[in-house]
């Protein structure tokens, strides 16, 4: 009797696991193929020039005033922080690089992302899913255009263009911000903080930043769009994939963030 | 009229799809006349978007061929079947206008993407089109979401037509609109057909609408449970002895 439930427990048990594992082995080959198809289509004329714009201004507009507020803001709170410890070693003239070196490597990218992901990504998903469920993708192709070529391509292009400039703007603020709390608030020597900045600060640690954040560029828009392109259902629907985007967007940054890092500080 | 005169705009032969174990179309045999209009009726999940869906190409058939407008499907490669859909308009249950753009960008769309007219001559001819579906001028900028349902409907069948298209294929194109607004629709399939007999163009309707699929269509096709059960002309269909269709017909 024991055994006879022991042994259907397993055998549940094991069928519920391979389910699992089978589901997610199904859907990261649908999701690679996508990835393949968008480098197929991508590759093919018609080069719609007048989407990319399009949504580079739409990333642009959508996430630059919140990259300039997180940006200054950050910058400001990590030169305090950083004043409060360096300041009882009598190291208070670091900010400058400690500030710099961090956000150029770690925060503007990650936040950038961040950012992105919750802005765009979701509004990708939301867009070509409600696309999805009031037939528009079905009218593109049935007028033979391809719909991830249309709408897919130019949104992952934009997106890879856009991120390491909302990068780099992040970098500059961030940096700014830092400034002006060391230099004109905690009034450290304007001198000793550029001294120091250019002592430990490299230009290899803002390409990393860059390089990065064109990385998670390419992921938030890859998963935004395919989330998109996977809705089922009505609005409902549309808002599940919609979330998804954003939450497979923000850990995909988070985990892809720890293996660049590990890469990219031997390389640069 | 002899068998040999007769031309047809689409055949089915020996059909057959297949979604895993669950066969949604069993062995589809018929032919649809070159010209005319034709309405598949069926109950819900007979099969009919599915057949739909194969005459456009985006779905393959597990077995069978299909040939519409003399080409074979199955011997043409994914761009090919790109190229080939050009030979269609669909019109969609909601209309599916891209709602980004206004009534004449959705009827524009197709001008600017498939030929080589200037902007001036597409100006010209989306305002024909848009005219002669009944829309006046003030609505041409109007985004899909500032139009009625009735209205939608009469851009989606503007854009559809705009490249001149061989077949009109229509899925549900009443369902979910009032009694009125259903009645001039159908109206407006009657008088897109009549305008396209020059250049024989076949319609193709897929549709719940008895009354509506009697008063406007050539042919009748029934789908039931993946297989066409009848296909006759108008006014013999409504004599059909077939038990199932007497069913749908007297509901
Ligand atoms: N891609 C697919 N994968 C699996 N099954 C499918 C797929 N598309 C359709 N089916 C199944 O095929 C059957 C017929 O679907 P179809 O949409 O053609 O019906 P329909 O006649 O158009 O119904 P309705 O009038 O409700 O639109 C349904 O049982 C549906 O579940
Ligand atoms: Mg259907």
């Amino acid at each position: 009797m024991q055994m006879e439930y022991i042994k259907r427990f397993n055998i549940n048990f094991i069928e519920s696991l391979g389910k699992v594992v089978l589901t997610n082995i199904k859907a990261m080959g649908k999701f690679s193929s996508y990835i393949g198809t968008l480098f197929y289509w991508g590759m093919r004329s018609p080069y719609r020039h007048k989407l990319l714009w399009e949504q580079i201004y739409f990333i642009g507009n959508k996430s630059l005033f919140i990259i300039i507020l997180t940006s200054s803001f950050s910058g400001m709170v990590f030169a305090y922080q950083t004043y409060i410890g360096f300041s009882v070693i009598n190291a208070d003239s670091f900010i400058g690089p400690i500030v710099a070196i961090s956000v150029a490597k770690e925060l503007a990218p990650v936040f950038t992302g961040l950012v992105v992901a919750g802005r765009c990504g979701a509004a990708m998903a939301a867009q070509i899913g409600t696309m999805k469920v009031t037939e528009q993708i079905d009218a593109l192709e049935c007028m033979g255009i391809n719909s991830v070529q249309y709408l897919g391509v130019p949104r992952v292009l934009a997106c890879m263009i856009s991120m390491p400039l909302l990068a780099a703007i992040f970098i500059l603020i961030a940096n700014i911000g830092s400034w002006v709390i060391g230099v004109k608030l905690l009034l450290i020597d304007d001198v000793l903080y550029f001294s120091k900045l250019s002592d430990f600060m490299r230009m290899g640690m803002v390409y990393e930043g860059l390089v990065k954040s064109f990385v998670f560029g390419f992921l938030i828009s890859v998963i935004g769009t395919y989330q998109g392109f996977q809705v089922k259902g009505g609005a409902e629907g549309v808002g599940k994939g919609t979330n998804l985007a954003v939450v497979w967007g923000m850990v995909m940054v988070l985990v892809v963030d720890f293996f660049l890092t590990s890469i990219l500080t031997k390389i640069l | 009229m002899s068998e040999s005169e007769i031309h047809y705009a689409i055949e089915f032969q020996k059909v057959t799809k297949t979604f895993g174990t669950h066969s949604v179309l069993k062995e589809v045999d018929f032919k649809i006349h070159e010209g005319k209009i034709t309405t598949i009726l069926g109950f819900s999940g007979a099969g009919k978007s599915t057949l739909l869906k194969h005459i456009l190409g985006i779905l393959k058939p597990t077995e069978g061929h299909i040939r519409v407008l003399d080409e074979d499907m199955a011997n043409m490669s994914e761009l090919q079947i790109r190229e080939f859909r050009k030979n269609f308009g669909m019109v969609f249950q909601y209309a599916a206008l891209f709602d980004s753009m206004s009534s004449f960008g959705n009827v524009a769309f197709p001008l600017k993407e498939f030929t080589s007219l200037n902007l001036e001559e597409i100006k010209d001819k989306v305002h024909k089109l848009l005219h002669s579906v009944g829309l006046t001028d003030e609505s041409f900028d109007k985004l899909p979401s500032e139009l009625s349902g009735g209205m939608r409907k009469r851009v989606g069948l503007a854009r559809a037509l705009a490249l001149s298209p061989r077949v009109m294929l229509y899925d549900e194109p009443t369902t979910g609109l009032d009694p009125i607004t259903t009645h001039m629709v159908d109206d407006l399939i009657l008088s897109t057909a009549a305008l396209g007999q020059v250049r024989k163009m076949t319609s193709v309707i897929i549709s719940h609408d008895i009354a509506a699929t009697l008063r406007i269509s050539d042919y009748i096709a029934f789908l039931e449970q993946g297989e066409v059960v009848e296909h006759l002309p108008t006014q013999e269909f409504k004599k059909s002895e077939n038990p199932i269709i007497r069913r749908f017909l007297d509901l």
